[in-house]
This record gives structure tokens, sequence and C-alpha cells, in this order.
């Protein structure tokens, strides 16, 4: 008669450190954005105990005479996010309807290829490229850095329209054709009222990346807090401002630009938050279907 | 009604007439039986329901399972085989809301105690499975993975090991000039003896086999029961097989389940009858058993 | 059957042109349109980074690559302290990211799945994502360089930061892909589940995870905002992370933008070239792994 075996485990120590490991490393994400919250508002705390709601309301900023007014600068980045979306999204919408729809299967790799390359490109280069060869011939403004925000956040939209667009259903295209639909009705019937909600995601994820990309509007922009509707006048946005300002800024202006960042994280994260839920909403119906 | 036998029924063989349909079986003389029914007890498994969440997949196993028999799980789709087998090494653990209620003694121990490691039992308990899966790597390093598990670093021993391995698999004459090449590269019966030479390589007691014939072509499924049958001289084989020739060729004792429906219209597994595979073949207890087995369904 | 011409005048099956098709190949146009106002800036940009970077980097290779960075208002070559900054910051900056981003995929794949835990983790690595460059600068300039103040290794805790949400998620598509089956496989031998995951999953996923990882990369090498607020300045190399200021070429291609002199307007343009093989060449790298590893399947 065999002796019972053991089966108890006592090696397992490794297996359980690796595991500890493992959930250390997904909760410093948690930490991480706990952390930035935290630490920011605290810094920011001494401008709005200086200036209380004011400093949301307020157009003037003057390190003079320590008054910080974020309004130029909330506007500034709305504005030029909005000229940027304006402009992005029915080029980007375009080429994602073309390399799905329209080019043949040779062109639709290189097409990919080269949206993948605009989005490699750091956007500080197209900063350089604006600021020393757009600005001279158009003056640095908010359409300036709306058109550099444009050609950054073209890719994104892209390749998300892509992902949407091609969870059309086949056979709702080919219900289209059969009709005896031209390839532009078709688009019309089939892919584009499919696709119509995550491309609202689409570009609502382009809108929260126009508004957090710093450098290239940073270097157009015009630097001079203004509120203007004409899209000529230069004027200034918050990433930029608190890039151009930071090196010689006092510590209450700090506390100042840090308040600009707060709410520019509060803000992108909003945007980006309701665009993925939308996106992922509009995913999770086709498939579904 | 329904047979569930702890010990399968002896029963004096004579030459019964076959039915028509029924696979034949090699015959069984009472010596053979007596043998059969006095090998030791490996596995003991008593009342075991299977329960994925709330659901009770599986409900009331009672099977003893002896030392170097093959043991098969018949029956139709559906209805428990391969998740029984699963619980023989707690591979049902891997699946989020297992659990069983019962009890599944391995040499008397409760393999679901809870001081009960599932990596010790599933070193003492190897498993084939359906979709042969050879590691990405190469045909040696395979083999290797499991002794190396087992601290064996010594290249000499484990040339040994690998050796032995592939030998006992019927795989060492087609692969000995390659064994650094990829596991992938070989055909799927290939592929499948490798995944024996992987079990058997860390000398467990018992060897599950999951339907391990069911991917390939009928050459390289006669090449593997016929491993079994030399296998089963080292090892304990308990092979879960949609194929009833198979079963009746292969298996010392047969257990057939089936799937039936309880009164609030769940469907649920259930082991209809556990005996050895000549009585189950030629005169089965249940009318279950018999349908099945003479084709009428299933 | 070829229908004879005649027969199939009869049947108008030929093509016609009516408002729908002129419509249709208006449309077209115009989208293939909007590649071509895709592709201008594009090759606008590249037109100026190489015409006008090439003409200080190869001119003078390579002294440009070598040479400390001269002041703004003298010409001549020399960038080679940010190039130095931007592989070492970069460097530190993956060696913190990718290891911490892979092991937080495993906890999402391997153990937490489904879990509510394991979803919040998964929600805010994608909220993480989203936070613009800036704010990760600002962050680590309170957290760290306010305490240790100007490093370079501040400016890798930031890009690390930037990259951990990134790694994270292309890593657990990747371990997505391994079959379960060979799971299965390692666990029914007795391997532990820290076993299977190093020996046998990480491996099958290694090339998704080197190619994901090393666009994580590219992306922070050219990042710009986190490195001003946490690495200073210099002109000089420095080859420690951790004692005095330090460059690199991102923050270097910033500066030299604002400046209004042609000197240090053209080393922008050499340094926003070797950025831009930099980036291009560890993207290059990253698809070719991708297409190795797809053809060997």
């Amino acid at each position: 008669m065999t002796t019972k075996p053991d089966l108890s485990g006592n090696r397992q120590l490794g297996d359980k450190a690796f595991g500890g490991l493992a959930i250390g490393a997904a909760a410093l994400v948690l930490l991480i954005l706990a952390l930035i919250a935290i630490t920011m508002t605290n810094r920011a705390r001494p401008v709005l105990g200086h200036m209380g709601l004011d400093f949301f309301t307020s157009s003037k900023w003057s390190e003079h005479d320590n008054i910080f007014g974020a309004l130029p600068f909330i506007w500034g980045t709305v504005y030029t996010a909005a000229i940027a979306v304006v402009l992005a999204v029915p080029v980007s919408i375009g080429v994602a309807l073309f390399i799905t729809q329209i080019a043949p299967p040779w062109l639709k790799r290189p097409l990919v290829y080269l949206i993948d390359l605009l989005a490699v490109v750091p956007s500080v280069v197209f900063g350089l490229w604006g600021v020393l060869m757009l600005a001279p011939h158009l003056n640095r403004s908010f359409l300036t850095a709306g058109i550099i925000l444009a050609i950054m956040i073209v890719p994104i939209i892209t390749s998300l329209a892509r992902e949407v667009i091609e969870t059309t259903a086949q056979s709702d295209k080919e219900a289209a054709y059969a009709l005896g639909a031209t390839r532009w009705e078709m688009i019309n019937a089939a892919v584009i009222p499919h696709a119509k909600g995550g491309l609202v995601g689409a570009v609502m994820l382009g809108l929260g990346r126009a508004m957090g990309e710093t450098i290239a509007a940073a270097l157009v922009i015009g630097s001079s807090a203004q509120i203007a509707l004409n899209p000529l006048k230069s004027g200034d946005s918050m990433p930029a401002v608190i890039a151009n300002q930071w090196g010689e800024a006092s510590d209450l202006q700090k506390s100042a630009l840090i308040g600009l960042a707060v709410t520019l994280f509060a803000m992108t994260i909003i945007v980006n938050l309701v665009a993925s839920r939308i996106v992922q909403r509009s995913m999770q119906k086709t498939r579904g279907a | 009604m329904v047979v569930n036998s702890a010990k399968p029924t002896s029963v004096a063989v004579t030459k019964t007439p076959v039915r028509t349909n029924a696979p034949s079986v090699p015959e069984l003389r009472p010596s053979m039986l007596e043998a059969l029914m006095t090998a030791p007890t490996v596995y003991e498994v008593s009342n075991l329901d299977v329960f994925y969440g709330s659901y009770k997949a599986v409900r009331g196993v009672n099977m003893t399972i002896r030392k170097n028999q093959i043991t098969a799980f018949i029956g139709p789709s559906g209805c428990g085989k391969t998740t029984v087998l699963r619980c023989l090494n707690r591979m049902n653990d891997l699946i989020p809301g297992a659990r069983i209620e019962g009890k599944v003694l391995y040499h008397g121990v409760d393999l679901y105690a809870p001081d009960v490691s599932a990596t010790e039992v599933r070193r003492r308990v190897g498993m084939v499975f359906q979709k042969p899966n050879p590691f990405p790597k190469s045909i040696y390093d395979n083999i290797a993975y499991g002794p190396r598990i087992n601290g064996i670093r010594d290249r000499k021993k484990l040339d040994e090991i690998v050796e032995r391995s592939l030998r006992s698999a019927a795989l060492w004459d087609e692969v000995k000039d390659r064994l650094g090449t990829s596991a992938l590269g070989m055909s799927g019966g290939q592929q499948q003896r490798l995944c024996i030479a992987r079990t058997i390589a860390v000398e467990p007691e018992v060897v599950l086999m999951d339907e391990p014939c069911s991917a390939l072509d009928p050459i390289a499924t006669a090449r593997i029961e016929e491993l079994m049958r030399e296998l089963k001289q080292k090892y304990t084989i308990v092979i879960v097989t949609h194929n009833m020739q198979q079963a009746a060729r292969t298996s010392d004792c047969t257990a057939f389940y089936t799937a039936e429906l309880d009164q609030a219209g769940e469907r649920f597994g259930q082991l209809v009858e556990y005996d050895v595979t000549a009585k189950i073949f030629s005169n089965p207890s249940d009318t279950r058993t018999e349908n099945y087995i003479t084709g009428r369904f299933g | 059957m070829v229908m004879p011409q005649e027969l199939a005048r009869a049947l108008e099956l030929r093509p016609r042109r009516t408002w729908r098709t002129t419509k249709n190949t208006i449309m077209t146009g115009l989208l293939g349109g909007a590649v071509v106002v895709v592709a201008i800036p594009l090759v606008l940009v590249m037109i100026s980074v190489f015409a006008k970077g090439g003409a200080i980097l190869f001119a003078h290779f390579p002294k440009f690559l070598t040479a400390d960075i001269p002041p703004t208002r003298v010409a001549g070559p020399g960038m080679g302290p940010a190039i130095i900054g931007t592989l070492m910051i970069t460097g530190m900056a993956t060696v913190i990211a990718v290891p911490l981003g892979v092991m937080g995929a495993i906890y999402l794949h391997e153990y937490g799945g489904q879990s509510k835990f394991a979803q919040l983790v998964r929600f805010m690595a994608m909220v993480m994502t989203g936070v613009p460059s800036i704010v990760m600068g600002l962050f680590i300039y309170i957290v760290w360089t306010l305490n240790f103040k100007l490093q370079g290794f501040g400016g890798a805790l930031a890009l690390a930061c930037l990259m951990l949400p990134i790694v994270i998620s292309a890593s657990e598509q990747m371990l997505k892909l391994v079959p379960n089956g060979l799971r299965e496989a390692s666990y029914a031998l007795g391997a532990t589940k820290a076993r299977t995951i190093l020996t046998i999953v990480l491996p099958a996923a290694s090339s998704g995870i080197v190619s994901g990882s090393l666009l994580a990369v590219a992306r922070a090498a050219g990042e710009t905002a986190p490195l001003l607020f946490t690495i200073g300045a210099t002109r000089v190399l420095n080859t420690s992370l951790f004692h005095g200021d330090d460059t690199a070429l991102s923050a270097r291609i910033f500066e030299n933008a604002k400046e209004a002199v042609a000197s240090a307007q053209e080393r922008g343009w050499g340094a926003a070239l070797a950025l831009v093989l930099l980036t291009f060449t560890l993207t290059v790298i990253a698809r070719v792994i991708t297409a190795l590893a797809t053809r060997r399947k």
C-alpha cells in the first residue's frame, strides 16, 4: 500500500512574491494619478487663496501686479483646439474613408504608413517648422497655432476613425450596392450612419489631445493674453503660457501656472472620459449587432 | 434506473450475442477480470458535483479509478466528461467561478483540501489536451521543461530524460536528429506525441487525456492508441473520447456519461454507468448506455 | 457569356453619366484630396528638416553630433550634449517604465482579469494616457525636482510616467494574443503561475511587447514639455543623470526655435533632423520586429 502522498505546497513563496509585484505595478497607475491630483492642487492653493474664484473668471494676467486671471488662457486653449478640430476632422475622416473604402489594396499600406509617419514626428519639430516657416507668412495667431495642432491631431483621429469605419457590416455595404448605389452613396448610406457615434468619439479624443499640446502651440500662438474671436489675432493657451513663463516666474506666479495646469488637467480628463465612453459604446453596439 | 456503481460490477462474460451496432470488444477472460478488480485504487470519487458559479453542471459522480488501467469516459457532447476529467488534476481551478462539492480522493488524500497545492497535484497527474499545444520552443526544450521545473539542471540527465520520453512516445527515431528545431514544425500527430512525451517526462503516476486524437487523422490516431497500450504498463490513464470504438478497443473500464434536464429545465451532466469495458459494450445495464453504444443516438 | 454590343445597348447596361455618378466622382476626388492635404505638411516639414538640418548635420559630420553646444549667438555645429542627453534620459525612462508597465499588464491579464480592481486600473491607465505632458512635467517638478534639484533623472521620471500607461495597454494586448493552450500545458506539467508567465507567456508575447515598447520610447524621445521643468539646461556634456543640469534634443529645439538669430536656428534644424532620425529609426525597428514575428507564424 503506498504511503499518502504529500501534496502540500511549500515552494509557493516565489510565486506569491511575483503576484505581489504584479499587483503593485498595476496599483502604481492609481497612485500616480492620485498624487498628481493631490500635489498639484496643493501647489495651486496659494494663488487660489489669493485670487479666489476670480482666478477662473478674470482676464487680467500681470506678474507685476500679482493678478492672475486664467480666462484668456482657457479661452486660448479651447479656441485653438476648436480651430484644430474644425480643420482636422474633415481631412481625417476623408483620409479614413479613402483608405478604407476607396484605396486599392496596394495603396492602403503606404497610406497607413504615411499617417503613422505624421504621428511619429515629434511635436517640437512641427513647432520649429511652424515658427520658422509658417509664422513669417501667417503671423503668430490662434489660426497658426490651430493649423499646427490640426496637423498633429490628424493621425489620432484618422486611425480611430479607420477602426470605427471598418466595423461596418459587410452585409450593410452589399445591401446598398445591390440597390444600385454608387460608392459614395453606399458610404453615405451604410458607413457613415454606422460610424457616426464612434467618429464623434474620435473627434473628441482629438480635441483632448489638441487641448493638451504644449510645445507647438507655445511657439506659434503669439503669447499675448487677450480674448479675441478673430483667429488672426495672437493669443495664448494654458500649456503655452506655462511653458513660456515658467523660467522667470515668481513663486506666486509659479503657483498660478500650476493652477493653470490643474485646470488643463481637469478639462482634458473630462473630454477624454466622455470621448472614450462614446467610442466604447459605439464599438459595443456594432459588435453586439 | 441509474446505475452509479463505485466499483465495476463483475459479471461472468459469456458469448452474449453482440448487438449489431455495438463496437466489438476483445473477449474478457475471468482471470483478467479479477486482475482488473483487485488493482490498487488511485482515485476515489464520491458524490462529485461541479459548479460553474451557481450552475451545477455535473451532478453526483461516483467512481473508482485503478492503477495501470485505461479508463475511458464516453458519452455525447456536453455531458461533463471533460469537466470531471479536469477535476482529477485540479485544472478546473483555472476557470473563474468553478468549484466542486463532494470528494476526490487521490491515494486517500482529498485533492481539494485547503492545504493541498494544485501545482503539486499536477506534478503527479499529467494531462494531454485535445488540441496539441507544444510550446514555441525546440523539441528538446519542450520535453525538458517539466524536468527543469523539478530542479533537474544537469545536461546529461536531461538528455537521458528527453531520449527516454521520446522513445516511450514512439517519436525518438523521427526527431532524434532535430531535437533543436522548433516543435511547431512537426505534423499534428507528431506534436501530440510530443505532448505525450512532455507529459511523461516528469514521470507522473496518472496521465489524463482529453480527446487526444480528435484533431488527428486515423493513422496518427492508431499510433497513439498503440502508445496508450504500452504506456498503461507504467501509468494510469484516464481518457475522454468521442470515439466509442476507441474506448472499446483500448480501455479496461468505461464510464458512460449523458446529459439530462432537471425540473428547472437546466441541463446537467451525469455518470450513467461505470463498468468493465467488456460489460458496457456487450451487456450494459442501462438503456441509455445501450442506446448510445448501438448508435440509436449520440 | 459575353453580351453582344447591340444587346447590351438595348438593355442599357452601359455606365451612364448622371448627376449621381458625377457626384460620386467629385466625392472620390475630395476624399483623395484629403489625403493630399495631409501629405502636404508632412512633405513640407520633412523637406525643411532634411534640407536645413542636413545642411549643418552632414556638412559638419561628425562634429555636429559630438561637439558641445556653442552659445546662442555663435554660429557653428554642436549638439553632442543634447544627443547624449536624449539617449540617456529616454533610456533611463525606458528602464523604469517598461518593466513596470509589463508587470502591470501581467497583473491585468493573468491575475486580475475582469475583477473590479483590474477594471479600475485599466480605466485609470486610459485616463493616464490623456494627461498632457506638461502636467506630468510639473508633477515631477513638484515631487522630485524641488527635493533633488534639476537633473536628468527627473526628466526620466516624467517621461516614464508618460510611457507607463502606453506600455501597459500595448503589453496587455500582446498577452491576450498568447493562446491559452500554452498556459494550460504549462500548468498541467506542474508549473507555478509565475514560472508559466516568465518562461512561456512572456517569451511568446515578447516580440509584440518589444515593438510596442519601442513605439513608446520613440514618443518619449520626442517629448519636450516634461523636460522643461525638470532637467534644467546646459551646453556641455553631462554624463550623470543625477548631478547637475542636463539637456536633450527636444528641449534644445524648443529653445533654439525661440531665438531670432540664424546661428541658433540652424542648430535647431540640425537637432530636429537628429531627433527625427532617432524616432524614425525606433519606429522602423519596431515595425520590422512585428513583421518578422508575424512571418514566423
